[in-house]
């Protein structure tokens, strides 16, 4: 009767080597960790149209999860060599720092704050701002247009503060309600308590399906703030924080030279443009230097695709979202993503 | 004078029947102004808060559909209830998270065998029931991880934590919950009553910390910070990090129920039976312990119950369990329609009053069942 059980449990943890695993410290050489383990572990939202979630059969979908695919696919040629772990937005921060996760893809926006606080964030994958949706009769088709519009907001997010300043700055009135959560702000829009529902674009798309009759919203093309969203790594490992960025160019660079899932293959074979041979490592060894093999751009491309196919197969037209590239396009077209020439 | 009556009396009414229908009504419901008004208040709520639950969950339901947009009002040409369709589509996802679907029959082993300790556990008639608490409380856990971790004993695969979800990793966490706590709390309880002050005080002091600790503070602890003070390259897996949290919690509160069940019975009970001889562990076992039990099986469902709805806490830490794979399969924009959150949620509802609602009816056989010896004697 004695109380043994509970140092007794502790030690019993300690020591069983099925329950405990080597791990997977903070600092130090997160490529050969990753290497070592033989998988990646990515911190991602876990329930974000378009940018994490889960099937019927628990795979995983989305352009953040795409992202962590790609990388994946770079050092091991296989993109299902990663293991999705759904972070809390409390809790994504520490588990990157504790070590728990390799590289955080959890449409987290970069600010300044965060990046010296807390982590790096070599890229930027998906540029979004706060919009609006407003019902389609009220023939709506720029912010301003809201001056003395009811918003439907979401407590304790940046979208009262981003609000607050937009209007403010130019002498509009407005008034707020905030709600507990999405569903709730969501109904009270519907149901008319508001005039306009915002929150980030993205997740806009998102929301207005879930409305009675999404063809009766629209998305107003403006933004009011700037979101960045950026993958985040943890500080002192310029090596992994370098793979992550390339990753993204690679994917930029492809779409660029037009290289596409679907003809990399064919490209690799009767390829003449230097360009392209240089991103598909048939020339030049630049794979090297990320600490990678030569063909590590093909493997990304080959496996999971270039921005432009990992954009329509999460968010755009090949989905119900239907979201424009808008500032996702490439530079080429009016957009912001501007890969740095793999060279 | 004579105290004679000189005319017959007049015939008193025949009594108000007792016996049928009516008179069950009367008696139950009718008797008096205050019942039959209260009667009525119910019936009146009752009948306006059933039929729109019952139309939204079966009448206007959508059983079956392979998008969305089966769910739509406009598509389907009429009012839209529950879309059970979504559930249909996402029910792999929900019962085995991300498990690996070749390996789901080891998930539903697991289910077999939780179900066969059930009810060799449960089901008072069942033959070698002291073997079977062997099972419960040692083969079966360590079985059950073996089987759903993978173990080259059992010559099966590995199978990472963070792939497990949904159900499966609700019935981990509260099975595991409720496994530890029990045994630990009977420990707890009877070290806080020891004569042994090192030991007393010990007890209350775990006891009572880990009473005034949140339990949501217990879990971002133990799987956020606990790997910032981790030494070394050491981490535990992060399953099981909640789960040893959960445990241990569960285990200060089952400690306070048991000691409440102790204290219920007198001194005198323990004085006669070591005066009959027995030793002090025989007479805890045989004496005090079975009475103790028996009288605080309420206030251990009860414990039970709220530690399985508090397993979904584990959401809150990246773990996924029902809540948060429910709330992961309604983000799917394939299946959005204004009725999936309601369904999700009403979904989760049945799920956690079945199962409450069972663990509280086999607690009410066994009270009565019990209480077959108070009966005797009143």
């Amino acid at each position: 009767m004695r109380s043994l059980p509970i140092p007794l449990l502790a030690a019993l943890l300690a020591a069983s080597p099925a329950l405990t695993q080597t791990a997977v410290r903070a600092q130090a050489d997160t490529l050969a960790q990753v290497r070592a383990r033989g998988h990646l572990v990515c911190g991602v939202s876990g329930g974000v149209a378009g940018f994490s979630m889960p099937d019927g059969q628990g795979r995983w979908h989305g352009l953040d999860v795409d992202f962590c695919r790609a990388l994946a696919a770079a050092i091991f040629d296989d993109p299902d060599a990663v293991r999705f772990i759904p972070q809390s937005s409390a809790a994504r921060f520490t588990a990157l720092q504790s070590g728990e996760i390799d590289v955080l893809a959890r449409n987290t926006t970069w600010t300044l704050s965060r990046d010296t606080a807390a982590m790096n964030f070599p890229v930027i994958t998906f540029f979004d701002g706060q919009g609006f949706l407003v019902r389609k009769s009220l023939a709506i088709t720029a912010v301003k247009q809201l001056d003395r519009a009811t918003i439907c907001l979401q407590q304790g997010t940046t979208t009262e503060l981003n609000t607050a300043d937009w209007f403010r700055t130019r002498g509009l009135s407005y008034q707020v309600v905030t709600f507990a959560n999405s569903e709730q702000t969501l109904g009270a829009y519907e149901s008319g308590r508001c005039d306009a529902y915002s929150t980030d674009k993205s997740s806009l798309y998102g929301e207005r399906l879930k409305t009675a009759h999404p063809e009766a919203h629209v998305i107003l093309e403006e933004a009011i703030s700037k979101e960045p969203f950026a993958p985040g790594v943890r500080q002192g490992d310029d090596a992994w924080r370098d793979l992550v960025a390339w990753t993204h160019y690679a994917m930029i660079d492809a779409e660029e030279a037009g290289i596409s899932q679907a003809n990399v293959d064919r490209l690799r074979g009767e390829t003449l443009s230097p360009d392209v041979k240089r991103i598909l490592g048939l020339e030049g060894r630049y794979g090297q230097g990320l600490g990678l093999t030569g063909d590590w751009a093909y493997r990304i491309v080959h496996h999971v695709g270039n921005y432009g196919d990992v954009f329509a197969r999460n968010l755009g037209d090949g989905t119900p979202l239907k979201i424009p590239r808008g500032l996702n396009a490439l530079w080429t077209n009016g957009g912001l993503h501007y890969g740095p020439p793999i060279r | 004078m004579t105290i004679v009556r000189e005319t017959l009396l007049p015939p008193a009414p025949p009594p108000r029947r007792t016996g049928g229908p009516v008179g069950w009504l009367r008696t139950n419901l009718f008797s008096g102004p205050g019942n039959t008004l209260t009667t009525l208040v119910i019936l009146a709520g009752l009948a306006l808060l059933l039929p729109p639950v019952f139309r939204f969950l079966v009448t206007d339901a959508v059983w079956s559909g392979g998008a969305g947009e089966a769910c739509r009002p406009e598509v389907a040409g009429r009012p839209v209830g529950a879309c059970w369709a979504f559930i249909g589509a996402k029910i792999n996802y929900l019962v085995y998270g991300s498990y690996p679907a070749a390996e789901r029959w080891r998930p539903n082993l697991f289910f077999g065998l939780v179900a066969l300790s059930a009810v060799w556990m449960l089901w008072l008639d069942a033959p070698r029931r002291g073997l079977g608490a062997v099972f419960v409380f040692l083969v079966g856990p360590l079985l059950s991880y073996g089987l759903l971790a993978g173990t080259p004993v059992l010559a099966l695969a590995p199978v990472a934590t963070s792939l497990w979800g949904g159900i499966l990793v609700t019935l981990v966490v509260s099975l595991v919950g409720i496994v530890a706590a029990l045994p630990l709390g009977i420990l707890l309880a009877l070290g806080r009553r020891s004569d042994l002050p090192v030991l007393r005080y010990a007890c209350i002091g775990f006891i009572e910390f880990w009473r005034g600790v949140p339990l949501i503070t217990v879990l971002f602890m133990a799987n956020v910070m606990l790997p910032l003070f981790l030494p070394g390259d050491l981490t535990v897996d992060r399953l099981v990090r909640p789960l040893v949290g959960i445990a241990l919690f569960a285990s200060a509160y089952m400690a306070e129920v048991v000691r409440g069940g102790l204290q219920a019975i007198p001194a005198g009970q323990g004085r006669a039976a070591l005066a009959l001889g027995l030793t002090r562990v025989q007479a805890l076992r045989l004496v005090i312990l079975p009475q103790a039990l028996k009288v605080v099986v309420p206030g251990i469902v009860n414990t039970l119950i709220g530690l399985f709805k508090d397993t979904t806490l584990v959401s809150i830490v990246g773990i996924a369990d029902f809540i948060r794979v429910l709330e992961a399969a309604r983000a799917d924009p394939r299946w959005s329609a204004p009725t999936i959150p309601a369904t999700a949620y009403a979904f989760a509802a049945l799920f956690y009053l079945a199962v409450c609602f069972s663990m509280a009816r086999y607690a009410a056989f066994i009270e009565r069942r019990l209480a077959a010896g108070e009966r005797g004697r009143a």
